[in-house]
């Protein structure tokens, strides 16, 4: 009403006027509780995460702990993950694409389009116990589709040995929930091919080949690799589904840090788990970062 | 180059129970001009992309110097195309958006690059060759759009309202760009616009649709002077509506009796369109007051209120000054008007 | 053919049909050999309703009493998490939004850290924070909350932020109080009714993310839905199953809400 024109204190962007409760430094108190909150729960442990793996019990400072993760069951265990999560990313990024084509073209509020996006919603965050039994149901020993083979066709998918309760087991675990996480992430992308391009493209004389090849193609390309990078961490990093399956060893780094933490261990490694934790998270932050880089690529094309 | 003979003969199209198209014909001479002009829904859009083979007409035939292309698919047509905007590749920098239609016909590396660098100058974007599309401005686009349209030397250029999306300054100078290099190489082409200005201002000949079908085609004078039906008269300029009377082909209007444009009416009460250039402030006349001012540059347009409530603009002299309230007398100057009924 | 398929920018039906059909009956097969499950009579052959009938049964709160103790728990969590969300978050991203807009980068760089910092990595940091806030607050299952308020950040974060950015908020309650409102009318009749969407987007989340958490339960042994869901399995797996599909079915409901809800806003 009447100082409206109070000068803008710093860092005062919105004109709001002086009578304003929360001007100056006052409302700066107001970020304290969430920064209170992430502190505490997020960058203390995290800082913990990362370095007890530089400690022994006592509080000494080691390299016995990084050193243990260049043991051979240990970098096994890293294969394992990379192998996994490489494979279900890739085979995840894929299907998950040709399910985007699919919806090309379909109206975004239609019922088909939104019953996909809630399905995929629901099944990206599907996984850990619940998932395992609904596998388990499917192609465990006595699974719908096991028996089915079985006593139809006459395959026994077993015939080689129980493979779903090992890493090669959590394969068509982990697509399940790869392939939603991939049309959540890259419809926008294929959405925002513009009708122009094509269009375009036709009366340049361009053939639909020529026009996926030399345009849909390169301009989606960031984002189906960002997509394909952010698959790769989630399946990294994922745990309940492997410890719903696999309840007894550490054959990928998520379950080696299990191990770490509940079971004995040696004299001098007692913070293996922290060792561990380093290790996935120099892992995560380049994988994400890739992530970040290609996401930018992507907007600035699709403006 | 000379253009090609475009031709519609009869062509329908609909979209499930709308119909787009009602029977369009059209014949458009080698190197000429057309804008198609019409609102929102006229079908302008839709004759068009039928034209470009985009969309798939459901009768008639469209004859591209002589071939019947109705079913040649878009990319065999040999045209080139401009769209209202986001048309050009985003991956791509200007000069290889405009070798793309060359890189489709297999010509060769350096000549492509020539050609394409040749196509750049001649819209005046040389300098941007190696610009992105998000690094460039709105006019600056859909000139490399241009470019890339006509590099191929097609035998038809379309233009699907090119320059609805950029700033007012930037439409009249690209139109005219547009028109002198339509004029040089001498490609037929098709423009459509829903401004009516625009159209006016670069076609040769301008066809008025609405509702799927052509109302008129004349010259831009033609549709101006004589349009031959009142929505004509309407939608092109500025018209004001003014209560008349019609008796045998004359008007009554305004305490003037002038003749009637167009087709012959039954006698009794009409709307007259009025065109603000044709009535002017005199001595006497009809007595009205001044509501508002408009200085347009080149000349004024004023608002006046009549005693019974009517609100007419006036065009007139930009020396003749009026403020908001003065008492003027204005007067027909004679033209003859379009009517409608009441 | 339309257009459009022509010139290649969509699939024609028959590849539509064909992709979306086998990735569909695919997909479905988990789900309905699950249900299916439920109602198999142990090793043979046969089906039985009495896994679904036992649940009503008198003697079912006896026996699975642990099991509904720890959907309590989880329900609990799931109730102080989206506190925490409701009142931690939302009011900073508010603050931030009018206020603070260029923290704006620095906000959404610390809500999407979690994306880096997977659980199974927190967890093994949390371990000494809780250990200190078991002195301070008791070991109850409910303070797990605060761990899972951050792991829902991201999915909580992403949900206002979107309803955020749609409504402009600075506009608006500029408006309001060039009009004379008082800061707290602005809240309460400004801003909050024009966030409902993004906020009930993020609660349902919240609760749909946190129902699902096995990993930090697990490691810091407490008891949640999940964490019971792998034990019962043990003895009685078809329980176990039937439990697993009703929170599936719940976390779809809620998560089709989201999807009405902002279908709804935008026909209103």
């Amino acid at each position: 009403m009447t100082d409206a024109h109070a000068p803008a204190a710093a860092g005062d962007i919105g004109a709001i006027p002086r009578r304003h409760p929360l001007r100056g430094s006052a409302a700066y108190l107001g970020l304290t509780p969430f920064a209170a909150y992430v502190l505490l729960f997020l960058a203390i442990p995290t800082t913990l995460a990362v370095s007890t793996g530089f400690f022994t019990d006592t509080g000494a400072l080691t390299l016995d702990n990084v050193a243990g993760l260049f043991e051979p069951n240990v970098l096994q265990a890293f294969a394992s993950s990379f192998w996994v999560s490489a494979v279900t990313a890739v085979l995840g990024a894929v299907i998950g694409a040709l399910v985007c084509y699919a919806l090309l073209g379909t109206r975004p509020d239609g019922t088909l389009r939104s019953f996909i996006d809630s399905a995929s919603s629901v099944l990206a965050q599907f996984g850990g116990v619940m998932l395992a039994f609904a596998f388990i149901a499917t192609i465990g020993g006595q699974g719908l589709i096991t028996v089915w083979l079985r006593d139809t066709v006459g395959i026994d998918i077993f015939a080689e040995g129980n493979w779903l309760y090992q890493v090669p087991g959590l394969l068509p675990v982990y697509l399940y929930f790869q392939v939603p996480l991939m049309v959540i992430t890259f419809m926008p992308a294929l959405q925002g091919l513009k009708v122009q391009w094509a269009e375009a493209s036709a009366t340049l004389g361009g053939t639909r080949l020529t026009y996926w090849v030399r345009i849909a193609a390169p301009v989606l390309a960031p984002s189906f690799f960002g997509s394909l990078l952010l698959l790769f961490a989630n399946a990294f990093s994922s745990y309940a589904t492997a410890a719903a399956l696999i309840s007894q060893g550490a054959q990928i780094v998520p379950l080696q840090i299990r191990a770490a933490l509940v079971s004995e261990t040696v004299l001098g490694r007692e913070n293996m788990a922290g060792a561990l934790a380093l290790g996935m998270v120099v892992i995560m932050v380049a994988v994400m970062w890739g992530y970040s880089v290609l996401q930018a690529r992507t907007s600035r094309w699709q403006r | 180059m000379t253009g090609a003979t475009v031709e519609l003969v009869g062509v329908t199209k609909s979209f499930g129970q709308h119909q787009a198209l009602g029977g369009i014909d059209l014949t458009i001479a080698p190197g000429e001009f057309i804008a198609l002009l019409g609102p929102s829904g006229c079908g302008k859009t839709t004759a068009l992309r039928a034209l470009s083979g985009l969309e798939r007409i459901d009768t008639g035939r469209i004859v591209i110097d002589g071939d019947d292309v109705a079913e040649v698919p878009t990319n065999r047509r040999d045209i080139g195309m401009v769209f209202q905007s986001y048309s050009l590749f985003p991956h791509l920098t200007a000069i290889e958006n405009v070798e793309f239609g060359l890189r489709m016909r297999q010509v060769e590396k350096t000549e492509r690059r020539l050609r394409a660098a040749e196509a750049l100058d001649m819209v005046g974007l040389d300098k941007h060759a190696q610009r992105f599309a998000h690094q460039l401005s709105g006019g600056q686009q859909q000139r490399v759009a241009l470019a890339r349209a006509l590099v191929t030397r097609p035998r038809v250029l379309l233009l699907d309202e090119p320059l609805s999306a950029l700033d007012a300054k930037v439409r009249v100078s690209l139109r005219d760009q547009i028109r002198r290099i339509q004029t040089d190489l001498g490609i037929t082409t098709l423009f459509v616009t829903h401004d009516q200005e625009e159209a006016l201002a670069v076609a040769d000949r301008v066809a008025v649709m609405r509702e799927g079908r052509i109302e008129q085609i004349g010259t831009p004078e033609q549709l101006y002077v004589t349009p031959s039906t009142p929505f004509v008269a309407d939608f092109v300029g500025l018209s004001n509506r003014v209560p008349a009377q019609l008796a045998d082909g004359r008007v009554s209007v305004g305490g003037a009796v002038v003749d009637q444009l167009g087709e012959r009416m039954p006698d009794g009460p009409v709307t007259a369109l009025v065109r603000p250039e044709d009535i002017a402030f005199d001595a006497a006349g009809v007595p009205a007051v001044v509501v508002a001012s408009s200085f347009l540059g080149s000349l004024r347009r004023t608002q006046v209120r009549l005693d019974d409530g009517l609100l007419l603009a006036v065009q007139h002299d930009v020396s003749d000054r009026h403020e908001t309230g003065d008492p003027v007398f204005v007067r027909l100057k004679g033209a003859a008007v379009s009517v409608t009924p009441r | 053919m339309s257009a459009l398929v022509r010139i290649g920018a969509e699939p024609g039906a028959v590849t539509r049909v064909v992709i979306l059909s086998v990735v569909g009956v695919v997909f479905a097969l988990p789900i309905l050999a699950l249900i299916e499950f439920t109602f198999r009579a142990g090793l043979t052959g046969e089906h039985t309703l009495e896994h679904w009938t036992g649940l009503f049964s008198e003697d079912a709160a006896r026996t699975y009493r642990g099991l509904f103790q720890a959907i309590g728990n989880s329900l609990v969590l799931a109730a102080v998490t989206v506190v925490i969300v409701l009142v931690i978050l939302l009011p900073t991203m508010i603050l931030v939004h009018l206020r603070f807009p260029r923290l704006r980068r620095v906000l959404e760089f610390i809500c999407i850290v979690p994306i880096t910092v997977p659980a199974i990595v927190l967890v093994v940091g949390l371990a000494p924070v809780y250990s200190v806030v078991v002195k301070v607050l008791g070991g109850s299952t409910w303070t797990l909350a605060f761990a899972y308020g951050i792991t829902v950040l991201p999915y909580a974060y992403r949900a206002i932020q979107a309803n955020l950015d749609a409504v402009d908020l600075l506009t608006l309650s500029e408006a309001a109080r060039s009009l004379s409102a008082g800061w707290v009318r602005v809240l309460l009749h400004v801003l909050l009714p024009n966030l409902r969407r993004g906020v009930l987007a993020a609660s349902f989340i919240s609760v749909a993310v946190v129902l699902g958490e096995f990993t930090i339960a697990s490691i810091l042994n407490r008891r949640n839905l999940q964490t019971a869901l792998l034990q019962v399995s043990q003895s009685d797996p078809w329980v176990a199953a039937i439990f697993a599909l009703l929170a599936l079915l719940l976390a779809f409901i809620l998560l089709l809400s989201i999807g009405r809800l902002g279908r709804d806003r935008k026909t209103s």
